[in-house]
């Protein structure tokens, strides 16, 4: 897999003007319920440390407590799976669906499944994977995808959606209001539910010490799928994990406030193994590598599996906030999207991505768990600089470079642009400038190379 | 080829690593407030997210839950088999869920519950699966849930409540659901919707 | 006190006027300043390109030059901040001017009259890595005439990032929009920061939408004293 270049995916995104105005109005609401939320806890900070040196602990143990985790879970009844990349873990679940002889499978929002494409590989061994999270219903039944982690059709307006729906789940809706678009939904999906042979789901939280899986959500599609069908099948990131169920004292506080700006979100479900009686009497656990472990292997950009998928980061970034979801070319948008992505697929795969960032550290200052985002960009920004080896950019650099090593060719660069400049500058300001320098003055004048530089007015003192 | 366990585990043991230093955990983990305010956080934040939440004292829990039953029109009404009998409401036909199925989840009309903990800070409450909560699906599938909260049940921060659930869960590998408020959809503008495909009403009876 | 002027390679060459401002400013209050003139660049530009191996040769240069001083000040927050990062030894003598100025010099009223509305722009990297706090603020505060307007989401980006207005530029154009759009509707006649590189990207915006707003480094408003 590779990514199309941001810069022009960007550009391609910026021109929709409804989808801009959308975004803008949701990740604004969305950023201040969050700063409200989080200011009233007086320990906000102590617990993004404890979050983020639990995760740092997790990686560093990972591979014990991997093995725990099965352990744990296997003794509470679970089956647990291991898949080296998505193809691996889509076949396991696959061949589940086809042992039970189900056709149809519904599911919970899950990142994990999407990075998979889990639905595509149902689909081609016949098994229909339902959507049930609202969002995830509407993109599904338009063929569209997620451009938000968290609110995936934040790019859609309710007007859009009710045009969907009158065209496929509830013909004949005329209202757009909320209220009713989602008991349309409600409808439209209960059937679904109550008829499930199989249940689909990630999971937020997995606990090494007790096998216990925990899913967070709002809407109760996730408590449906993963408690009334007879099968339940959660697919686990294996950077997931948590050592201890008292750790959920830290996430539980930090992921619901970091994410949608709540207290608490309406349902946090937790299950460890089978409960006899209660839900789904069988149940799976694949544990997925896809790339991971290769993240891992990097010193600096491994803290991208801190990652809790809250959002945060993407609600505040200017690049985001302009471009949306979409442009980044993967599932993981934003700031997030821009350092993981990469590192998952390789470098050379996605190697605009750690550009698409100002570097204005508003996603280091939000993140829960305090993942350097700067930091990995820049170091990424080497690693792309070192995949992509002799290049015109790489030349220039070294040019520049070279030119400040000495404040003799320093001064004699500023003589030579002064000269150069002629051609563009007027009054003091340039307005166009040639390729490569032209994007600048596509918006903006450039400031003339000054008559006299500071340091001959320094010297002539 | 090597099993994908054996290859995932060694692709991770091949990596160097520091062990990290054990997490600090400054933050709280035990309230400061009186007991009495204790249970007025919960009440403010239960209903924050749109609980409905009435106070009564422990005796007059059965007439609170009539009350409620009566205003949403609930008729038949699913129990967990252990509901205490003070709690029973009279007047409307209990059914014990252990003997429904889910199709007869779905006649119901509301259900009753206790619960485990109450976490006051988030307004959360917490069932555990015991026999006076029911199976999960009973709190679930019905549209209305209708929870009796003991005030000595609810504590004031979330790290309170979850050491109080690590037991159930290390010991009896009990499922738990932590529930704040009826189920919700922003995703439509970030326009909140109460009720999507969990119960659309949460009446939480807080007593004593 | 003998302070070592960093008056960045942008500076140098494309607005030296701020220079001079920081010269002007610091002389008045009584202070030697010194402009050694083998100082260049302090490898910013390579750090934040995927260039660190020339950029850590440029910081040592930079430490080469700027060791022996008291304190060192530059107008540029965020090359305050590459040079703390990458040269720890240094970091403590290294200030950004509303840094020197309010929290090494305990001035907050440099004698400055500038009877204009201004907006301030906080830049990221003086929020966020220099940290600078709200010394410019207590600056500016004490400006004779001059009149603080609030900035709506003052806090937000201005869309810079170096290289990145180049490579996206798309990007970065509909993020300076916004912030042009807000500093045009606070009714300020200036916008000001401590960051160089930003103004050039904010006054390049707001010259080519020909609004009359104009960007200004804070060292300039902090050097005149315009009668009102
Ligand atoms: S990087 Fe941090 S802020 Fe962004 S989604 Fe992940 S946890 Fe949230």
């Amino acid at each position: 897999m590779k990514v199309s270049p941001f810069p022009a995916a960007a550009e391609h995104e910026l021109a929709n003007v409804q989808l801009r105005r959308n975004l803008r109005a949701a990740t604004d609401t969305i950023q201040s319920k969050r700063a409200r939320v989080v200011a009233e806890l007086p320990d906000w900070e102590a617990l993004r440390d404890a979050g983020s040196e639990i995760k740092a602990d997790v990686l560093a143990r990972l591979d014990e407590l991997l093995v725990e985790f099965e352990t744990a879970a296997t003794a509470a009844g679970a089956h647990v799976h291991w898949a080296r990349d998505g193809a691996e873990a889509g076949a396991i679940v696959a061949r589940i669906a086809r042992e039970h002889d189900v056709d149809e499978v519904v599911k919970v929002k899950s990142l994990t499944t999407d990075e998979i494409q889990l639905n595509d590989v149902l689909a081609t061994a016949g098994v229909r994977a339902i959507e049930t999270d609202f969002a995830e219903l509407i993109l599904q039944l338009d063929g569209d995808w997620s451009s938000h982690i968290l609110v995936p059709a934040i790019h859609r307006n309710r007007t859009e959606i009710r045009d969907l729906f009158a065209r496929t789940i509830a013909p004949g809706i005329v209202s757009d209001d909320p209220a009713d678009l989602a008991e349309a939904s409600r409808v439209y999906l209960r059937e679904r539910f109550l008829r499930a042979k199989m249940g689909v789901s990630g999971a937020n939280f997995g606990i090494a010490e007790t096998g216990t899986v925990c899913v967070v959500e709002s809407e109760g599609n996730g408590r449906m799928c993963t408690t009334l069908p007879p099968v339940l099948v959660s697919i686990l990131g294996i950077e997931k994990l948590l050592p201890r169920f008292d750790d959920l004292e830290v996430f539980l506080q930090l992921l619901p406030r970091s994410s949608t700006g709540e207290r608490m979100n309406p349902y946090t479900s937790l299950w460890t193994g089978v409960t006899s009686g209660d839900g789904p009497q069988e149940l799976h656990i694949v544990l997925l590598d896809n790339g991971r472990t290769r993240v891992l292997r990097d010193e600096v950009g491994r803290q991208a599996l801190h990652c809790i998928r809250c959002s945060a980061c993407l609600n505040v970034c200017p690049v985001y906030t302009r471009t949306g979801g979409h442009a980044y070319g993967s599932v993981y948008p934003g700031p997030i999207g821009a350092i993981l992505t990469p590192q998952l697929i390789g470098i050379e795969n996605a190697s605009s991505l750690p550009y698409a960032s100002t570097l204005c550290g508003a996603c280091y200052e939000v993140c829960p768990v305090k993942i350097d985002i700067p930091r990995v960009l820049l170091h990424l920004r080497a690693e792309a600089v070192r995949a992509r080896g002799r290049s015109a950019e790489r030349l220039t650099m070294r040019i520049v470079g070279w030119t400040f090593e000495s404040a003799r060719r320093f001064t004699l660069a500023q003589r030579v642009a002064r000269t150069a400049q002629t051609p563009f500058a007027r009054g003091g300001l340039v307005r166009r400038l040639p390729p490569p320098l032209s994007g600048w003055t596509r918006s903006r004048d450039l400031r003339a190379v000054a008559k006299t530089s500071f340091r001959s007015w320094w010297a002539g003192r | 080829m090597s099993d994908a366990r054996t290859e995932v585990l060694a692709r991770i043991a091949a990596i160097p690593r520091e062990p990290a230093p054990e997490p600090s955990r400054d933050y709280r983990v035990s309230g400061e407030r009186s007991a009495d305010e204790v249970v007025e956080l919960f009440c403010t934040r239960a209903a924050d997210y749109r609980a409905e939440v009435v106070r009564v004292d422990a005796a007059a829990v059965a007439t609170a839950i009539v009350r409620i039953l009566a205003a949403h029109g609930a008729q038949r009404v699913g129990i967990g088999p252990g509901l205490r009998s003070e709690w029973r409401p009279a007047g409307c036909e209990l059914v014990d869920e252990s003997a429904l199925d889910v199709a007869g989840l779905d006649r119901l009309d509301g259900a009753i519950t206790g619960c485990t903990v109450a976490v006051a800070e988030t307004g959360t409450i917490v069932l555990s699966g015991s026999p006076e909560e029911g199976r999960r699906a009973l709190t679930l599938v019905p549209d209305l849930h209708v929870c009796v909260v003991m005030r000595e049940q609810i504590v004031e921060l979330l790290p309170e409540g979850i050491r109080l659930l690590g037991p159930l869960v290390r010991s009896e590998g009990r499922p738990l659901t932590l529930i704040s408020g009826p189920s919700a959809t922003s995703d439509i503008e970030l326009d909140r919707v109460e009720g999507v495909h969990g119960p659309r009403r949460l009446a939480v009876v807080v007593a004593g | 006190m003998r302070i070592g002027l960093f008056v960045t390679c942008l500076g140098d060459t494309l607005y030296p006027e701020t220079g001079r401002a920081v010269v002007t400013v610091l002389e008045r209050l009584g202070h030697e300043v010194v402009f050694p003139a083998e100082q260049t660049c302090c490898g910013q530009l390579h750090a934040n390109s995927g260039y660190p191996d020339e950029a850590l040769k440029l910081v040592r240069r930079f430490e080469s030059i700027f060791g022996s001083y008291d304190a060192v000040v530059s107008p540029s927050s965020s090359c305050v901040g590459h040079v703390r990062e990458l040269a720890p030894e240094l970091a403590p003598r290294v200030f950004e001017l509303s840094e020197l100025l309010v929290n090494r010099l305990g001035v907050e009223d440099v004698g400055a009259s500038f009877p204009h509305r201004v907006a301030y722009h906080p830049t990221c990297h003086s929020l966020r890595v220099t940290k600078v706090g709200d010394a410019p603020l207590r600056l500016l505060r004490n400006v004779r005439g001059l009149e603080l307007v609030p900035l709506e989401r003052a806090e937000e980006c201005c869309g810079f990032g170096g290289t990145f207005a180049v490579k996206n530029a798309a990007t970065s154009s509909a993020i300076l929009a916004d912030k042009c759009d807000a500093i045009e509707a606070s009714g300020a006649g200036y916008c000001t920061a401590v960051d160089g590189s930003c103004l050039l990207q904010i006054g390049g915006g707001l010259e080519r939408r020909s609004g009359g707003v104009r960007a200004l480094h804070l060292a300039e408003i902090l050097a005149a004293t315009e009668s009102a």
